[in-house]
């Protein structure tokens, strides 16, 4: 997992498979990320990640509620065919910006 | 290939959700699926599985038992079974975005399965376990590509 921050905007890249085996470590990851960083924007890029279910959504969900506590905005870019349509049934759309990879 | 099967007997840890789904998938692999359809496999694999692991055993090991098998016309049917403590109220436990998993689920992994296979079954006793069964027809080769 990358970060990169520029102050305002903090970049997570994830990796691997998100369930519910890998879903704890990346939350704690990216919530320490969120905390030192205090972003006003938060982007999961999903380009290495290559398996998600539902646990993921979990994982989108919680850190959308965590970023709200600051007003802070969350965009997912990179997403997959399979993610995006993870994400679309779960209505994602209405708590990030979602955008689909090449 | 039809009637062919196998059945898979997993202790209910964790580290097992990656290999179930990709041992299904594998099994799947001989109807030619799409890569979609595959990924749909894969997914209501993780999310039959999980349940067992995070719901039906909450505090430790039990045994998960898949089985796969390939009917006529290309349908694969596969079956997630546990011994756990089985779920009161079936109808609401299937409602999208219902939970007993607390903050970090999102009570979608129902509506996952509903939506990535062509039927879900599910059957449960409290006390006794819980037995998921899904269905889902591969397209055929020649069918739009
Ligand atoms: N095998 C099982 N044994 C006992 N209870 C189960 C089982 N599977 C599901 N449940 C119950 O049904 C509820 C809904 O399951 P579902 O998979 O839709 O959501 P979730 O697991 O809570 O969250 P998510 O799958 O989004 O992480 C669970 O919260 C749990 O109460
Ligand atoms: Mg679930």
């Amino acid at each position: 997992m990358r970060i990169s921050s520029t102050g305002e905007v903090l970049t997570i890249y994830l990796n691997g498979e998100i369930d519910h085996h890998s879903a704890r470590a990346m939350r704690e990851e990216i919530d320490k990320a969120i905390d030192f960083n205090m972003p006003s924007l938060l982007i999961l890029d999903f380009t290495e990640v290559t398996f998600m279910d539902s646990s993921g959504i979990g994982l989108v969900m919680g850190r959308f509620k965590n970023l709200q506590k600051n007003g802070a905005k969350l965009h997912l870019t990179n997403l997959s065919d399979n993610i995006y349509k993870i994400m679309k049934l779960a209505g994602i759309e209405r708590l990030a910006v979602l955008e689909k990879g090449a | 290939m039809n009637n062919n099967k196998f059945t898979l007997r997993i202790p209910s840890r964790s580290s097992n959700e990656s290999f179930a789904r990709v041992t299904v998938a594998a099994f799947a692999a001989q109807l030619d699926p799409t890569l979609e359809e595959i990924s749909d496999i894969k997914t209501s694999v993780s999310e039959a599985v999980t349940n067992c692991n995070v719901h039906a055993y909450p505090k430790s090991i039990g045994m998960v038992y898949i089985s796969c098998e390939i009917l006529k016309d290309n349908v694969i049917k596969i079956k997630v079974r546990d011994k756990g403590c089985g779920i009161a109220d079936i109808e609401q436990a299937r409602q999208p975005l219902f939970t007993t998993g607390g903050e970090e689920r999102a009570g979608l992994g129902f509506a996952v399965m509903e939506s990535m296979m062509d039927s879900v079954r599910v059957s449960s006793k409290q006390g006794k376990g819980t037995i998921i069964t899904m269905k889902k027809k591969i397209s055929q080769k020649d069918n739009a590509r």
